[in-house]
């Protein structure tokens, strides 16, 4: 992707901040306003993308040589909706509750921008290892967003967290709608934007 | 001497050079005078509690403008009076029985969130005061709906609760409202004073239309959307509010209660958030009173007058896309062609 090739431990640090999925892409935010009114939830789906998205990186980078330039995009779409298919049916038996509550957006990780983007920009360049380090970073930058995300919004929401009670008082309901969610993501990505204009000499979302 | 003296009166500066006397903060305090009959009538019927959540309001809504942008280093913009008037407006669309926080909330809300992080006066796409009150309305649903019966005594007794006249209507129907006020004429009288269940500030028609009054005579506001917006709900009430067929509503009951006249005069009619031609505010208008006949008629809440206004607030811009007049010399391609 970059000129100078980048150590793995960037390519982790590159996925989780620099080029985090949701406060800085701003892709796949259809999940993150879905499914983060609960921190279980959030994490549940982060930690499917997270293995998703770097075996996905691996399998692509191992078939590089292989997949004709023209019809790689199905062969993408396959290989993600095959790994897709196994963390759907683990969560489908080993995770029943969970599933039955965010089972429709673990099926909908096929469509992720994010896994899609990084098989086509950066796996399919790229050697294994590295590709994996990068799926990987990305996958828990993901992660990282659907953490703070949702943590607001139940905390805020809910008075909870993981669904145990910890604040008592009257929630802000609308934190745990959909409107809480648009409200959320988007003050947050302000925030990050500042912390990294403000800290990092950084030019926001815009600028990266 | 002399010539330097006449040197000095010859001032060069571009158009306009005649000004009037009006000011964003003139408009502003203006409005917020016209509001205070409104004020007066609540503390009567609601006791020292109305003034209390109004001036908490208004107090944590000029607060936190002042706050942010100083601690932004940008110069505080408090004195023109829109954070005032917004927070005066949260303050008269909420219930009196609401606890201490519920008004800090929602001017933080209005204020930070629905004005200034969209750039100030004069950016914001939504009514701030309204955000408040829906941020309120979906976080706080109970105790947004707790409404106090008016006592018209000053020393607050045992407040009993209520419902709002529109509540009744959508529960029990027109019957056991004319059986609570009394008769008919009770009933309008009631409403046209203000002695009824509701948010402080909309209750009193009589009030609200003194206000308005001074706002159209001093020409702050023109007649369009707030005659187009009652008109709308009147005709949509008397054609579809009935229970025997069309035509059979009633609609001095739902141009009396709810927030009509404070929403329709004070509300809708926000420069920043309306269209600014005269022809689309009148689509604006109508779109804000079939909205809120459908909300009141057929949606969950009994009032709609919030999110009626809300909604056609992100059309303005649209609507004065569409209306926009046609320019002066300008001719249609089309019939050219044809010829």
């Amino acid at each position: 992707m970059s000129l100078k090739p980048k150590s793995n431990i960037e390519l982790i640090k590159n996925g989780m901040f620099g080029e985090n999925t949701i406060f800085r892409m701003a892709i796949s935010l259809c999940p993150s306003i879905a499914v983060t009114n609960g921190m279980k939830n959030g994490v549940a789906l982060g930690i499917s993308v997270v293995f998703v998205q770097t075996m996905v990186n691996m399998t692509i980078s191992l078939m590089r040589k292989f997949i004709h330039p023209k019809i790689r995009i199905p062969i993408f779409m396959l290989v993600i909706a095959g790994y897709v298919t196994i963390i759907d049916l683990l969560m489908a038996t080993y995770a029943r509750p969970i599933y039955k509550e965010i089972g429709l957006y673990i099926q909908i990780i096929v469509a992720f921008a994010s896994i899609f983007a990084r098989a086509e920009v950066f796996a399919s360049k790229n050697k294994v290892f590295s590709s994996m380090c990068d799926g990987f970073g990305m996958g828990l930058g993901f992660l990282l967003a659907m953490i703070v995300i949702s943590f607001f919004r139940e905390l805020l929401g809910k008075g909870a967290l993981f669904g145990i009670p910890i604040v008592s008082g009257s929630p802000l309901l609308i934190m745990i709608l959909p409107a809480g969610g648009f409200l959320a993501v988007g003050l947050l990505m302000g925030f990050f934007n500042w912390i990294d204009m403000r800290f990092f000499g950084g030019k926001g979302a815009s600028g990266v | 001497m002399a010539t330097e003296a006449k040197a000095h009166e010859l001032v060069v500066s571009v158009s306009p050079h005649v000004r009037g006397k009006e000011t964003v903060a003139r408009i502003m305090w203006t409005v917020n005078l016209s509001l205070f009959p409104a004020f007066l009538m609540s503390v009567y019927y609601f006791g020292p509690r109305a003034a209390f959540v109004t001036g908490l309001c208004i107090l944590s809504a000029v607060l936190s403008e002042h706050f942010y942008q100083t601690s932004l280093k940008k110069k505080s913009s408090i004195g023109d009076g829109s954070a005032f008037l917004t927070g005066l407006l949260l303050g008269l669309n909420l219930p009196a029985s609401v606890p201490f926080y519920i008004p800090i909330v929602g001017s933080l809300i209005a204020i930070v969130i629905t004005k200034l992080l969209f750039g100030g006066l004069g950016y914001n796409v939504f009514n701030p005061a309204l955000i408040g009150r829906a941020f309120l309305l979906i976080s706080f649903p109970k105790l947004m709906t707790i409404w106090t019966e008016p006592t018209a005594q000053f020393v607050a007794m045992d407040a009993k609760t209520t419902a709002t006249p529109l509540g009744i209507l959508k529960e029990e129907g027109m019957a056991k409202l004319i059986e609570i006020f009394g008769d008919k004429a009770d009933l309008y009288t009631s409403l046209l004073m203000g002695n009824r269940a509701g948010s402080l500030g909309e209750t009193s028609v009589i009030a609200l239309l003194i206000g308005a009054a001074l706002l159209l005579y001093r020409g702050y506001i023109t007649w369009h959307i707030p005659v187009s917006f009652i008109a709308t709900v009147g005709v949509m009430a008397w054609a579809f509010g009935g229970n025997s067929g069309l035509f059979s509503g009633d609609p001095i009951i739902h141009l009396l209660s709810g927030g009509l006249i404070l929403g329709a005069f004070f509300m809708a009619t926000d420069y920043v958030t309306c269209p600014s031609i005269r022809k689309g505010q009148i689509i604006f208008g109508i779109g804000c009173g079939a909205i809120t006949m459908m909300i009141r008629l057929k949606g969950g809440f009994p009032e709609g007058v919030m999110f009626a206004v809300l909604l056609m607030n992100c059309f303005a811009p649209l609507i004065d896309r569409g209306v926009k007049s046609k320019m002066f010399g300008a001719v249609k391609v089309k019939k050219e062609q044809k010829k």
